[in-house]
């Protein structure tokens, strides 16, 4: 565990944080590069490239686009099969769970 | 003159001149590059290095707007081996939560393709409870594993007994058939994982037993991606040179054997991966600092011909990484850092 959290501490996105999880899905299932796939998210969201490691902005970001936080406190908070329904249309792509599990 | 604190690739720590610092860092990277007859590093990329080395902090990180996307292998089993024990799931919600996780890798105890074929159906329910509380990509992971295909622990003749006894056409036929039984093995799999929702396979440790090795991934990955275009496949090497086990194996044209990763990763874009995770080897003898020149000249040849995203193995004993379970985290953030931003890297 040391490994992972030293990696994602010196060069990760951050995951859930802030855009990690997004930027990731983007290149997993379009296939593009780190610089492109970033400029896809930020694009489709609506915010700077830079602000997608920033936890502050992208906590405010994925509660208003109802794609998950970290933290989802309140009895109606978005998360999970719901946030990746959302995510996959936000972001244009295709979910494999959402279009398996709940269809 | 300031000494400089770093490690040898076995992880002891090792104090060195500025110019032994020097010395190390154009021996490693002019080993890659007449190995892999790949281009060196030049007089910036040079300095760059010498400056993270010489950094007196005990970690350093990328600067803002380089940070890449981290992939995994094996993760919940770094829990049971650390003995941590919970259930998988809650592993990958630790991963998500609590350690910054951009992917999530599920994968068995017993991770090879083979091994998971007859449990399948009990895997299959534990990644749809997965997806169920979690966010983040989920990826299945195990290794092709073609060791496992030869006697005494598959059905094949070894090759490794054949060889010495100058039996090359038989060992060539074990191998061969192996191919056949790993891809049947991999793409059953894959195709059950995906089918319970995955957004995507590793392919793990592609190579380990050589050139068959990599056929049967790229293969089964071939047929994956034909059955299921969207799905994503990371081709994750074992090493940074493809050994010639067999000799005379090549996909769609291009002989496997012998093979460093700027090669490998045209293997991968040919059978249809979506993420290379390239390999370089540490060498406990040498220090990081040779280590590392080194890897980032291997890496950086790959990165720049690759048209897939490439993550980079950065885990014990690759990557320039220390050869201990321990891996120090001055010597982690070091190589993290100067890999991805000198070889402009996809992720880790």
């Amino acid at each position: 565990m040391g490994m992972a959290i030293s990696h994602a501490m010196a060069s990760g996105m951050g995951g859930m944080r802030a855009a990690g999880d997004l930027v990731a899905r983007v290149q997993m299932s379009k296939g593009m590069k780190i610089n492109e796939a970033k400029a896809y998210v930020a694009d489709k969201i609506g915010v700077a490239v830079s602000e997608l490691t920033d936890p502050i902005i992208m906590s405010e970001v994925r509660e208003d686009l109802k794609i998950g936080t970290l933290h989802p406190v309140g009895s109606r908070s978005v998360k999970f099969m719901e946030a990746k329904k959302n995510m996959a249309k936000v972001l244009d792509l295709e979910i494999n769970c959402v279009n398996k599990l709940m269809s | 003159m300031s000494k400089i604190i770093t490690r040898m690739g076995d992880g002891s720590a090792v104090e060195m001149t500025d110019s032994e610092l020097m010395e190390d860092l154009v021996k490693g990277g002019e080993d890659a590059a007449e190995r892999g007859r790949i281009p060196m590093l030049n007089k910036e990329e040079l300095q760059y290095l010498f400056d993270v080395f010489k950094s007196p902090y005990k970690f350093v990180s990328v600067e803002p707007g380089n940070e890449v996307i981290m992939t995994y292998d094996g993760a919940p089993i770094k829990m049971t081996r650390a003995d941590v024990h919970m259930s998988r799931i809650q592993a990958l919600q630790i991963y998500e939560k609590m350690f910054g996780a951009d992917t999530l890798e599920l994968g068995h105890i017993d991770y090879s393709y083979k091994q998971i074929k007859p449990i399948v159906g009990f895997e299959q329910p534990l990644v749809e409870q997965t997806l169920m509380v979690t966010t983040a990509p989920l990826i299945y992971g195990a290794m092709p594993n073609l060791g496992l295909y030869s006697q005494p622990d598959g059905p094949f003749p070894n090759p490794s007994e054949l060889m010495p006894m100058g039996k090359i056409k038989e060992a060539q036929e074990s191998y061969e058939a192996a191919v056949e039984d790993a891809v049947k093995d991999i793409v059953f799999v894959g195709g059950e994982m995906y089918e319970s929702g995955v957004d995507g396979l590793i392919l793990d440790t592609v190579g380990a037993a050589g050139d068959a090795d990599v056929m049967a991934s790229a293969i089964a990955t071939r047929m994956l991606k034909d059955k299921y275009p969207d799905i994503c496949i990371e081709f994750g090497m074992a090493g940074e040179f493809t050994l010639g086990m067999h000799g005379e194996m090549s996909y769609e044209g291009i002989r496997l054997a012998g093979q460093y990763a700027h090669e490998q990763v045209k293997v991968a874009e040919l059978a249809g991966a979506s993420l290379f995770g390239s390999v370089v080897n540490t060498n406990t003898s040498m220090s990081t600092p040779w280590n590392l020149a080194r890897a980032i000249v291997f890496t950086k040849a790959c990165t720049d011909v690759a048209n897939i995203p490439v993550h980079a193995n950065m885990g014990m004993g690759v990557g320039a990484l220390t050869v201990n379970d321990f891996v120090p985290v001055d010597v982690i953030s070091r190589c993290s850092k100067a890999m991805v931003e000198l070889c402009k890297l996809d992720g880790l």
